[in-house]
């Protein structure tokens, strides 16, 4: 028994970790954010170098075959460094549609792609969680008709997997005929999300599971969205106690108050069990069946309330400073409020929870 | 990630399920936490502590069953015991700081007489450390022990003294040496209850029940060899103790069980033609304690884990008082707004629901948030030991009594 990351999984985050350091300094992340990017080439070249286009992509087709705990001690990493570097759709929920869901001759076909990072996928799963502005996406005879909003890892996606209104999935190609891209523009520059208008899109179908496999991507998205604040916020923690060590005021260290002292303190009580947490959702994912999907939720929502306080927490240590653009620290601020409302907020996380486990109104 | 416990771990389990199955009926209803067991207590301790599923590490020449420390086995029993709804061993202030500390610092002599009868539930101690003026700043405490013809003469006054009117005997913080700095002048000693001096009187709380005491000391005379650790050195004998005090108050199968008992509450109360738990704002906050409870069961194994391999507790077990107390509140919380208005019905009022169990949890458990080192300084404990933040301030060493006077 040993709750915790293996040598193996401390050996990747060290990877990432250190390929980060060297690609994903603040600087680089300012130049992309302010050429209007969210998709550092030099990230990307450098991750693609330790094999994390294939992360996710079964070994028999080219990749690493790990597990969703690997991607989440990666999206942890990510998550530290506000990395511009399109992965959770990309290189973890693309490779697990077509896993789950893609047929042996679609899977021979994209899979070793996916893993050479010769095709770029986004996904867009965001209409199964609920309904927005009329947005849906329907399956007919022609292709695919309708709205898909959310799209993730979009701007540079060469193709998508969409899930229609029946959750079913369908492989996109974005220069099909019929397909419309319109980037929307969130706080969070680092990451890059948009929605797709589709008129009779030609589309291949993955397999008619009943929403399963869109599902299973909904609960992978969702841990691994945790796993990014996870890192995002723990470096929020770090930077403020750092800061509190050197900022003087009234003659000493503004960490020498002990109002200041509490609020790292509770940042890091709240902080702390995240960590488990994800971590035993990650695993349940691929070990735990019947608890993934609870598990899923129960480190979305959490996550998404505890730190959204670190980041107004760790944001008010700064003082007047945390609100300037100058420390950059809004990088993590905004990483986190994304983290929390995509692929469903704490409420309706919550509910979906509640359901799971048969506490709604009594059929 | 490896939660697997192996087959001999598995196989061990299996044990402890099948002593469950054949001996629940054997348990008392529930681990009784104020008074002196009953004699169905004891016997079950002494069923429990023969087949080593309490004081299982203990030498068995002081009364234990004196296997070899593991930590997953422990763990095994705690869980199975939790899982049957049965009381494990007994777990009063007497084996869970007392006999700790007798094996970490007491005589031959000290362990020999005093941990087996207290582990059998014969013996039965209080605590005697904070004073009315040393709560957070224990190492202030006044009460005084001047040595005379061989015995220590005690004066002052202890509070919180939980089983004080029950207990046999007091382990008893007191200041030998009052020219010593503050920490240095402390002294540990062990004494019976029912000696010439002792006045304890019951400490009403806001639950309305007395769970704690104040106990008085008028000369009160102990022999000095009475005294665990050395003359002066009692502080340092404390908190061996105190570090076992916060690991109780942590334990993530109680705040499970909590949970549990919370979501049967809120699908059993009717609110008109509905149920509490249809109500979606209670339900939301319901989950939201969930997910908490299910972070903190996992913080726990995390830091199980980290035992195992021998390293240190880390972050991960500093915050486990401040953050178990503070969820076990909220959850008693959560149950009082549940039940409306029924929710204050409380000292055996006609309606009142589960002994009024729920409003008495809520009330013990913001004692339980400001007993055994409170939320601010388990806060600073956080920022000082976890975060390496500056410390607070420290009375640099004593003055003496005469530099005292010039400031």
């Amino acid at each position: 028994m040993d709750f915790g990351l293996s040598p193996e999984q401390e050996m990747l985050r060290d990877t990432v970790g250190r390929c980060l350091a060297e690609t994903c300094p603040l600087d680089q992340v300012r130049s992309c954010v302010d050429a209007g990017s969210a998709v550092s080439d030099q990230v990307m070249a450098a991750l693609a170098d330790i094999g994390l286009t294939g992360l996710m992509v079964p070994e028999a087709h080219g990749g690493l075959g790990m597990s969703l705990l690997d991607a989440a001690v990666v999206a942890e990493q990510l998550g530290r460094t506000v990395a511009p570097a399109p992965f959770l759709a990309r290189s973890v929920l693309a490779p697990l549609a077509l896993t789950l869901a893609g047929s042996p001759a679609q899977q021979a076909h994209w899979l070793p792609r996916i893993a050479t990072g010769a095709v770029r996928f986004g996904v867009a799963i965001a209409g199964i969680v609920e309904e927005r502005d009329g947005a849906k996406v329907r399956a007919e005879a022609g292709g695919l008709t309708g709205t898909a909003l959310f799209a993730l890892d979009f701007a540079d996606a060469d193709h998508f997997i969409v899930a229609d209104e029946s959750g079913r999935l369908h492989l996109l190609n974005a220069a099909a005929n019929g397909v419309e891209r319109i980037a929307l523009h969130t706080i969070d520059a680092t990451r890059s999300v948009g929605e797709l208008q589709l008129t009779g899109a030609v589309a291949e179908p993955l397999a008619d599971d009943g929403g399963l496999a869109a599902r299973r991507l909904l609960d992978a998205g969702r841990i691994l969205l945790a796993a990014d604040s996870l890192g995002a916020g723990e470096v929020m923690i770090e930077k403020a106690v750092a800061y509190a060590g050197e900022r003087e005021q009234f003659g000493r260290v503004i960490g020498s108050f002990q109002a200041v002292k509490h609020m790292c303190a509770e940042m890091a009580a709240r902080h702390e069990p995240c960590r488990a947490l994800v971590w035993y959702a990650a695993h349940a994912f691929d070990a735990a069946l019947g608890e993934a999907a609870l598990m899923a939720c129960h480190a979305k929502s959490h996550t998404g309330e505890v730190h959204r306080f670190v980041a107004r927490t760790a944001t008010e240590v700064h003082g007047g400073m945390g609100f300037t653009d100058l420390l950059g620290l809004h990088f993590w601020f905004k990483r986190m409020g994304f983290n929390r409302q995509v692929l469903g907020g704490p409420e309706r996380v919550r509910e979906e929870a509640a359901q799971l486990q048969g506490l709604t109104t009594a059929q | 990630m490896n939660l697997d416990y192996g087959p001999e771990y598995e196989r061990f389990r299996a044990e402890v399920r099948d002593f469950l199955d054949r001996n629940r009926q054997l348990a008392p209803e529930s681990a009784n936490r104020a008074a002196r067991p009953s004699a169905e207590a004891v016997a079950w301790q002494n069923l429990l502590l023969e087949n080593g599923y309490t004081a299982r590490t203990i030498p068995r020449e002081y009364g234990g069953y004196g296997a070899e420390p593991d930590i997953l086995k422990a763990r095994i029993i705690a869980e199975e015991f939790a899982r049957a709804g049965v009381p494990g061993g007994l777990s009063n202030q007497g084996i869970s700081m007392l006999v700790p500390t007798l094996l970490e610092l007491g005589t031959e002599e000290q362990k020999r007489r005093w941990i087996e009868p207290t582990l059998r539930g014969e013996v039965v101690w209080c605590q005697g450390y904070s004073e009315p003026g040393a709560g957070s700043d224990l190492a202030s405490l006044r009460t005084s022990a001047r040595e005379e013809s061989g015995h220590f003469v005690i004066n002052g006054q202890k509070i919180w003294t939980s089983t004080a009117r029950q207990a046999d005997m007091i382990f008893c913080l007191v200041r030998t040496e009052p020219d010593a700095p503050k920490h240095a002048g402390i002294s540990y000693l062990i004494f019976p209850m029912d000696l010439p001096g002792i006045e304890v009187r019951p400490l009403k709380t806001m639950t309305g029940h007395a769970e704690f005491n104040e106990t008085f000391f008028t000369d009160v005379r102990v022999p000095v060899d009475q005294i665990v650790g050395q003359r002066g050195q009692g502080w340092f004998v404390a908190n061996a103790t105190l570090g076992h005090e916060r690991g109780m108050l942590g334990d993530p199968d109680a705040l499970e069980n909590r949970l549990l008992a919370l979501i049967r509450l809120m699908r059993e109360e009717q609110v008109g033609p509905a149920r509490a738990i249809d109500n979606p704002v209670l339900r939301d906050r319901l989950v939201a304690l969930q997910a908490e409870v299910a972070a903190m069961k996992y913080n726990g194994m995390r830091v199980l884990s980290n035992q195992i391999k021998g390293e240190a507790g880390g972050m991960a077990k500093l915050i486990v008082k401040l953050q178990s107390c503070e969820l076990a509140h909220q959850i008693s919380a959560l149950a009082i707004d549940a039940m409306g208005e029924m929710g204050i019905l409380y000292a055996e009022s006609p309606r009142q629901r589960e002994g009024g169990s729920w409003q008495w949890n809520y009330m013990f458990q913001l004692g339980l948030i400001i007993g055994g080192g409170t939320a601010q300084i388990q806060k600073n404990i956080i920022a000082e030991r976890g975060l390496n933040m500056p410390r607070e301030p420290r009375p640099a060493p004593e003055p003496s009594s005469s530099r005292k006077e010039a400031a």
